[in-house]
């Protein structure tokens, strides 16, 4: 009998603790004060302090940087350590760096807008130029950029733009514009891609219809969703990831892409890409050093370290992005195909994507509209 | 020390691994996923917590509704196709004579050796396009059809995933059924298809129901499948859940589609549990 008994009153015991541990939990995470945004206000730095008692902590996504990273800036700055976290996307790292609570991050690794995001939260430290001679090595378009003018807060690790990636030798005529995505004509009709993320889902719309990327109008999305539903029965799949796959099985022939994915140097020389003339988006990975960050000194030497053009050119030739570094671009071996040759003064025609707060959830549900349908 | 509380110290040590885990790494975050439900989204992602009620009211609107309806459909006919391939393929295993009976049942237990994705991926080799299938209907001069990218294939791969944990309990309980029985349902003049319907069917149906739970729990949860063999053009619950949290950054409605999730599966529970109990 005992048994039994026990058997029966261990739930609720255990509900009750888990219970009580949750609100525990929930009381520690409650300093996360989403909207206490303080001005930023640049702590004094030292151009002469001792790196090797300074240890960094840098979270970036998996295979941004080089592998050796690690040895490379220890055997180069002196520092006392560098620990390399990874973040899967954005959000996570978002998540990490906003989440209250010491995360122990220096430097971060976020696109524009999250940068953006951050600083309006007061999170970030300003960016010291003078401890930072390399950003001299940036292209002067590199340091327009709308989310941020002038680097006050982040420093341009890649950059790049959203097109067309298609098949030259299978399409009838060359796409030009978001509409031959979004109103195939039919010999592509179910052999298009758009993107999922939600707001690249929507790029092609509201850049077909003249809207702005970073619209907040309920009747422009309203807009760009008719679109979307039209579309959909003429979209072989939504994709972000296997896009560049599906060109080259000849599955697609032709799919919304960011520059990067677009395999134009695949051997067959059959993949190619075009900025639609209705214009697109400039998408920009930065740096970002953290005003809780307690090695400041060295972040800066480390993003000083990065803009060299030896090492910065490492990204271009391996994950085949842009970098904004004129001196690093300058040494990069363009291949036959290759998407490396924009010019910063074209990717600058496209509007960079910002950050819409609270509006973004209206992206959100757009998504799961179309997605639902 | 009495019998009894040695047997209740006994019990103790016993369970405390096992429920240490399951209260710290299942409960706890449960219980704080289930507290999220009350809360507001922080801007990016993340909890601010303020009450409101406004999560469960979202929950309502025709968009999600329709989400869970669709998704319901599909497992309620992922399940429905698995029993009906599965109960024969278990009645036939349990007829086998001994040692083909483990082959058997072996070859059940087969593809999950492999892992998931590599198994989903496979299905879009064999139905896109230029797939296996598509070439071999247009080498007798048919197709090709458009068998990939859409719902037909979610639930293929949905039935494909879970169709041996129909055939496992499916297997356990009708070789537990007394032969006896259907031969004295013979002696007294059924006929097969009687037999089956009066005798074997419902000593069996709490195996059926144990198998159709675990078919549709993980279906209705999926969000995999819908992604990869429904190429993003249809959604189910799984997948609204996974947008909340990762790209839409809104963990408590998130939590609030988990909840009702949980919920609609916990009404199940009770009703299998009701189902063995009579049986």
């Amino acid at each position: 009998m005992s048994r039994t008994r026990f058997t029966r009153r261990l739930p609720a015991a255990v509900a009750v603790a888990g219970l009580a541990l949750a609100v525990a939990a929930c009381g520690g995470e409650s300093t996360n004060s989403a909207e206490t945004a303080t001005q930023a206000t640049a702590a004094a730095l030292d151009p002469n302090a001792d790196l090797t008692k300074q240890s960094l902590a840098v979270t970036v996504w998996a295979g941004y940087t080089p592998e050796k990273l690690q040895d490379m800036v220890k055997e180069e700055l002196k520092i006392k350590d560098l620990t390399v976290t990874l973040h899967e996307t954005n959000e996570v790292a978002m998540t990490k760096l906003t989440a209250g609570g010491n995360h122990g991050i220096d430097v971060a690794f976020v696109s524009g807008q999250y940068a953006q995001a951050l600083n309006e939260q007061g999170l970030l430290e300003p960016i010291h130029a003078e401890l930072i001679p390399n950003l001299a090595n940036l292209y002067p378009e590199a340091t327009q950029l709308s989310y941020d003018k002038g680097n006050k807060y982040s420093v341009p690790y890649t950059w790049g733009t959203t097109g067309i990636c298609y098949r030259s030798d299978l399409v009838k005529t060359k796409p030009t514009s978001w509409n031959d995505l979004l109103k195939p004509p039919a010999w592509a009709d179910k052999k298009v891609t758009l993107m999922t993320t939600e707001r690249w889902l929507a790029l092609p719309a509201l850049k077909s219809l003249g809207f702005s990327v970073n619209t907040d109008k309920d009747e422009e999305i309203a807009k760009a969703r008719e679109l979307l539903m039209a579309a959909k029965p003429h979209l072989l799949k939504f994709d972000d990831t296997t896009f560049g796959d599906l060109l080259i099985k000849g599955d697609a022939l032709m799919v919304e892409a960011w520059d990067g994915w677009c395999p134009t140097t695949h051997e067959k020389q059959n993949i190619k890409f075009e900025v639609p003339k209705e214009g697109s988006d400039l998408w920009v990975d930065t740096m970002v050093i953290m005003k809780s960050s307690k090695n400041k000194e060295a972040a800066h030497a480390f993003i000083n370290y990065i803009l060299n053009p030896e090492v910065h050119r490492w990204a271009a030739e391996n994950i085949n992005y842009k970098v904004p570094n004129k001196a690093a671009m300058e040494k990069v071996k363009i291949a036959p195909g290759s998407l490396l040759g924009i010019k910063p003064a074209e990717l600058l025609n496209g509007e960079a994507i910002i950050d819409l707060g609270q509006a973004s959830t209206k992206f959100s549900r757009l998504s799961s509209e179309i997605t639902a349908s | 020390m009495s019998p009894s509380r040695g047997r209740r110290l006994g019990a103790f040590v016993f369970l405390s691994p096992g429920l240490t885990y399951l209260v710290v790494l299942l409960l706890v975050p449960l219980a704080m996923v289930l507290s999220y439900t009350v809360f507001q989204r922080g801007r990016f992602g993340g909890v601010v917590y303020e009450f409101t009620t406004e999560n469960f009211t979202r929950l309502f609107d025709p968009l999600y509704l329709g989400v869970v309806v669709e998704s319901l459909k599909m497992a309620g006919l992922a399940t429905l196709i698995a029993l009906l391939v599965g109960y024969p393929t278990a009645y036939l295993i349990t007829r086998l004579p001994g040692r083909w009976k483990t082959v058997a049942l072996v070859m059940v237990v087969l593809p999950f050796w492999t892992n998931f994705i590599i198994r989903v991926y496979a299905w879009i080799i064999l139905l896109s396009g230029e797939g296996l299938i598509n070439s071999g209907l247009e080498a007798i001069g048919l197709g090709p059809y458009e068998l990939l990218y859409n719902q037909g294939a979610i639930v293929t791969g949905l039935v494909y995933s879970y169709l041996p944990l129909m055939v496992l309990p499916l297997y356990a309980t009708i070789e537990k059924l007394d032969p006896q029985l259907r031969e004295a349902s013979a002696n007294l003049g059924a006929s097969g298809f009687t037999t089956f319907r009066r005798v074997t069917l419902p000593l069996t149906l709490p195996g059926v129901m144990t198998g159709s739970l675990f078919v549709f729990v993980p279906s209705l949860g999926n969000f995999v499948i819908p992604e990869m063999l429904g190429g993003g053009k249809s959604s189910m619950v799984g997948n609204l859940i996974r947008k909340e949290f990762l790209s839409a950054r809104d963990w408590p409605f998130g939590s609030t589609l988990a909840l009702a999730l949980i919920a609609a599966l916990l009404v199940l529970l009770v009703v299998q549990a009701w189902v063995a109990r009579r049986a």
